[in-house]
C-alpha cells in the first residue's frame, strides 16, 4: 500500500516535468480548464439560463459533446481487439494509450452530463432511487462507470507491474480485457438507445442510429489514436512501428466506409419516402421555414468525411504526412455530425411544430472548452507518466533522473531505450 | 525494498526524487518556488470560482434538499413538518401565508379532459388563468398551455402560428388548437426519468416531485406533446399574484433547475372543483370529469362525439381528447347528438 502511494506520488511528480513545449501545452490547458470552471461557476450561480438552450431545444452542446465522446472512448477497443484477439504484435505496446484515452474520454463524458444537470447538487438522488431498468439514462450511468473502472484497472495494473518490474498475472487482467471489449460496444449501444427509444422524436426513433453510432465511433476513435501516436513519436522516444499506423488506418477505413454507407441508407429512406417524418432531417440538411443554421455545418461535415474517406482509400495516406490531415478531417467531421448534427435537429421543429433554433452562448462554449482541456490535460499526464514506465526509466527501485533541461532528458531517454530491451 | 529516500530537495520544481543533495540555499529557493506555484494555483482556482459568491443559496436551492426524502417515502409526520417548512419559506420569500396541502387521488376517479375544437376561438383565457392558478414563473415566462392558430385544411401544427395576436381572434379561415399535458396512460416521460422524480398517480395525473428532480430534461425530450417546462433560472412571481392555495405535487413555487408541467390542477380537481383553464374558458370548449362515471359529461362526450386523439400513432394513450360539434344527421347514432 505504501509502495503504491509512493508510485502515485512519483507519477504526480513526473507529470510536472517536461521541456518548454510540454510546459506551454500544460499551461494552456490549465488556463482553459480554469476558464471553464469559471464559466461553470457562473452557470451554477445563475442557472442553465446562461446557456442557449430553451424549452424548445432542451439539449445542446453539452449532450452533443457527450454523445461524441462516448464514441471516442471506443478508441481503446479498436486497439484491444487486434492485440488480444488477433495477436497483433505492432500494437501490443501501444494498446495502453488507447485504454488511457478511454479513461480520459469517459471522465469528460461524465463531466458533460454533470454540467448539463439543472440540479447537480442532487446527483446523489441517483443512488437513492435508481430507475433501473426502465430509464436508459440509468443504464448509461452504469455502463459508463463500469467501463471507466475496467479501463482504470487494466491500465493501472499493467503500468504498476511494469513499474515494479513484475510480470503481470494474466488472470488479473486478461478476463477484464475481454469484458471491456463487449463493454465498449455496450456504451455506444446504450447511449444510442437513450435517444432511439423516444417515440415522440422521429429524428432519433430509427433503428439505424445505434449501428451508425458504432461505425462513426470506430472510425473517429482510432483516428484520434493515430494522431496521439504521431505526437508520442514526435515528442518522445517511445517507438511506434509503422505497421501500427497501417493497421489503424485499415480499421478507420473500414469503419468509415460502413458509416458513410449507413448515412446514405438513412438519407435515402427519409428523403425518398418524403413523409411528414422528415421535418427534422430536412431542417438539418436544407433548413425549414427559412431556418437553416445547421445547414452549413452538416455539409461541411459531409465534405470533410467524404474527403477523408477518399484520402484513406488512396495510397497517399500510407505516408504519415497525409494520414494526419485525413484523420483530423475525420475527427472534426464526425464531431459535427455525431454532436450537434445528431442532437439539435431532433428538437427542431418541436413535437408540436414550433421552429426555434439553438445557438450556444459564449459561457456554454467556454464550459465545453474547459472540459475538453481538462480531458486532454488528464490524457497528457497519463501518457507522460506511462512512457518512462514502459521504457523502464521509471521503476520502483531506481532513481528517476530528470533535469529541467529537456534536451538532456530526451537524450538520456533515447540512450536507455536503445540499450535496454523492455520486457513485455 | 530498496527505495531511495526522499530528500529535502524533492519538494523542488523539476526534480523527480533522489536529486543529488543541494546546497541549503537552493533547497530553500526551491521550497519557496513550490509554495509560490501551489499558492498561485489555488488563487487561480479561487478566482475561477468567484462567481459563486453571488449565489443566493436559500433562493436557489430552497433550503434542505440534500436531506429531503422522495415524496413516496415521506411519513405523515414528515409531510406535516416538511409542508410547514415550505409554508415558512414562502412566507420568508413572498410574505404570503400559503397553505401547502397534499390532496390524494379519489378512489374510483380517473380524470379525462375533452376539448371542443368547434368551439375554441383562440382567446387564450385558459393560458393566463393557468399561469395564475399554478404559480408559474412570470419571468422567464412559463406557460403550460400552448394554443396554435391553424389554417383550415391541415392538422399539422407545423403549419400553424404559435404566436398569433390575441386581439384579432377568431381569424376567418382558421381554427385554434390548445395543447397541454395529455396525462397519458402510457407516459413516455415517467419511464425515462432516471431518479423516479415523476410518476403517474392512481387518478391518471402525472406529477413531479420538484424536490427530487435532478434537471436532466430527459422527460422533456421524451414528451411527444411538448408539455413539460424547465426552470432555466430562479422563477419570479410577484408576491401579490401568488396563489396561496397550494399542493405539494402541483402549484407550490418551484425552484430553479427542475421540471414542471400541467397537473390537471390537482389542488382543485381532487377537491371536487374544475381546473382553472376550464373555469376561465368563455366559450365552453373545455370539459373535464371522471371517465369511470358513465353519467359524467366527459363519458357522454367520448361515447357520442367524434373524437380526435393527437398523435395516436405514438401509443401514449392520452387522457386528453379533442372533439367536434356535429351538424346535420348523425349516421351512426340515429340522429341523437
Amino acid at each position: 500500500m505504501r509502495a503504491y502511494a509512493r508510485f502515485l506520488y512519483r507519477c504526480f511528480r513526473v507529470s510536472f516535468v517536461g521541456d518548454w513545449r510540454y510546459q506551454l501545452w500544460m499551461l494552456g490547458l490549465t488556463i482553459l480548464t480554469l476558464l471553464g470552471i469559471n464559466a461553470w461557476a457562473r452557470q451554477f450561480t445563475e442557472g442553465l439560463i446562461t446557456t442557449g438552450m430553451t424549452d424548445q431545444v432542451s439539449w445542446g452542446l453539452f449532450i452533443a459533446n457527450f454523445t461524441y465522446l462516448v464514441g471516442m472512448a471506443a478508441a481503446a477497443v479498436m486497439l484491444v481487439i487486434p492485440v488480444y484477439i488477433y495477436r497483433n504484435k505492432e500494437l501490443h505496446d501501444l494498446v495502453i494509450f488507447g485504454e488511457l484515452f478511454a479513461v480520459a474520454a469517459i471522465i469528460m463524458c461524465l463531466l458533460f452530463v454533470t454540467v448539463d444537470l439543472g440540479r447537480p447538487d442532487r446527483m446523489h438522488h441517483m443512488l437513492l432511487r435508481f430507475n433501473f431498468p426502465m430509464s436508459l439514462l440509468t443504464w448509461d450511468v452504469l455502463v459508463l462507470n463500469v467501463y471507466l473502472l475496467l479501463n482504470l484497472h487494466i491500465c493501472g495494473y499493467l503500468i504498476y507491474c511494469r513499474y515494479r518490474r513484475q510480470e503481470p498475472s494474466r488472470w488479473f487482467y486478461i478476463p477484464f480485457v475481454f469484458i471491456s471489449i463487449v463493454w465498449a460496444i455496450s456504451i455506444h449501444t446504450v447511449t444510442a438507445f437513450l435517444l432511439v427509444g423516444l417515440g415522440g422524436r422521429p429524428f432519433w426513433n430509427s433503428a439505424i442510429i445505434a449501428p451508425r453510432f458504432l461505425a462513426s465511433a470506430f472510425s473517429a476513435g482510432p483516428a484520434f489514436i493515430i494522431l496521439t501516436l504521431m505526437a508520442i513519436e514526435w515528442f518522445t522516444t517511445h517507438p511506434v512501428p509503422r505497421k501500427a499506423y497501417m493497421t489503424l488506418r485499415g480499421i478507420v477505413l473500414v469503419a468509415m466506409t460502413i458509416n458513410v454507407f449507413l448515412l446514405g441508407s438513412e438519407l435515402f429512406t427519409e428523403f425518398y419516402a418524403d413523409s411528414a417524418h422528415i421535418a427534422s432531417v430536412k431542417y438539418l440538411w436544407f433548413g425549414i421555414h427559412g431556418h437553416d443554421q445547421l445547414v452549413p455545418w452538416i455539409w461541411t461535415a459531409l465534405g470533410m468525411n467524404l474527403l477523408a474517406l477518399v484520402m484513406l482509400y488512396l495510397p497517399i495516406t500510407k505516408s504519415k504526412k497525409l494520414l494526419a490531415p485525413a484523420c483530423l478531417l475525420l475527427i472534426v467531421g464526425i464531431w459535427i455530425e455525431k454532436g450537434m448534427g445528431l442532437i439539435v435537429p431532433a428538437f427542431v421543429p418541436t413535437p408540436i411544430g414550433e421552429v426555434v433554433e439553438y445557438m450556444p452562448t459564449a459561457n456554454e462554449i467556454l464550459i465545453c472548452l474547459g472540459i475538453w482541456a481538462f480531458g486532454l490535460l488528464l490524457y497528457t499526464i497519463f501518457v507522460r507518466v506511462t512512457i518512462p514506465v514502459l521504457s523502464g526509466r521509471l521503476v520502483e527501485d531506481q532513481i528517476f533522473h530528470t533535469t529541467p533541461n529537456a534536451a538532456a532528458e530526451f537524450a538520456a531517454d533515447q540512450r536507455r531505450t536503445r540499450t535496454q530491451e523492455v520486457p513485455s | 525494498m530498496r527505495l531511495p529516500v526522499l530528500n529535502q530537495g524533492d519538494s523542488g520544481g523539476g526534480c523527480g526524487g533522489g536529486c543529488p543533495p543541494e546546497p541549503p540555499g537552493d533547497s530553500r529557493r526551491s521550497f519557496l518556488r513550490t509554495t509560490v506555484s501551489v499558492g498561485a494555483g489555488f488563487a487561480a482556482l479561487g478566482a475561477a470560482l468567484s462567481p459563486l459568491r453571488d449565489l443566493d443559496v436559500d433562493k436557489a436551492f430552497s433550503g434542505d434538499s440534500l436531506l429531503r426524502d422522495h415524496y413516496k417515502e415521506l411519513s405523515a409526520e414528515e409531510k406535516a413538518r416538511l409542508f410547514a417548512d415550505i409554508e415558512a419559506q414562502i412566507d420568508r420569500s413572498y410574505g404570503v401565508k400559503a397553505s401547502v396541502g397534499d390532496p390524494q387521488p379519489i378512489p374510483g376517479v380517473e380524470f379525462v379532459y375533452a376539448l371542443n375544437l368547434s368551439r375554441c376561438d383562440g382567446n387564450r383565457a385558459c393560458v393566463h388563468a393557468c399561469v395564475k392558478e399554478n404559480n408559474q414563473s412570470r419571468s422567464p415566462e412559463i406557460q403550460y398551455i400552448r394554443v396554435v392558430e391553424m389554417p383550415i385544411g391541415t392538422f399539422d401544427p407545423e403549419h400553424g402560428d404559435h404566436y398569433y395576436g390575441d386581439e384579432e381572434t377568431p381569424k376567418p379561415g382558421h381554427f385554434y388548437m390548445p395543447m397541454q399535458c395529455h396525462q397519458c396512460a402510457n407516459p413516455p416521460c415517467t419511464k425515462v426519468c432516471p431518479v423516479e422524480a415523476t410518476w403517474q398517480e392512481a387518478d391518471g395525473i402525472t406529477v413531479i416531485d420538484y424536490d427530487w428532480c435532478i434537471g436532466c430534461r430527459y422527460c422533456q425530450a421524451a414528451c411527444p406533446y411538448w408539455a413539460r417546462r424547465f426552470n432555466w433560472t430562479d422563477p419570479e412571481i410577484p408576491a401579490d399574484e401568488l396563489n396561496p392555495d397550494m399542493a405539494y405535487l402541483s402549484n407550490r413555487p418551484r425552484s430553479r433547475g427542475v421540471m414542471e408541467k400541467c397537473t390537471f390542477c390537482l389542488q382543485r380537481t381532487r377537491k371536487g372543483r374544475m381546473p382553472a383553464c376550464l373555469e376561465a374558458c368563455p366559450t365552453g370548449a373545455r370539459k373535464f370529469g371522471n371517465i369511470l362515471d358513465p353519467s359524467s359529461e366527459v363519458s357522454q362526450i367520448l361515447r357520442n362525439k367524434r373524437i380526435l386523439v393527437l398523435k395516436e400513432e405514438v401509443g401514449t394513450r392520452p387522457r386528453f381528447f379533442y372533439y367536434f360539434d356535429e351538424r346535420g344527421p348523425q349516421p351512426n347514432e340515429g340522429g341523437a347528438a
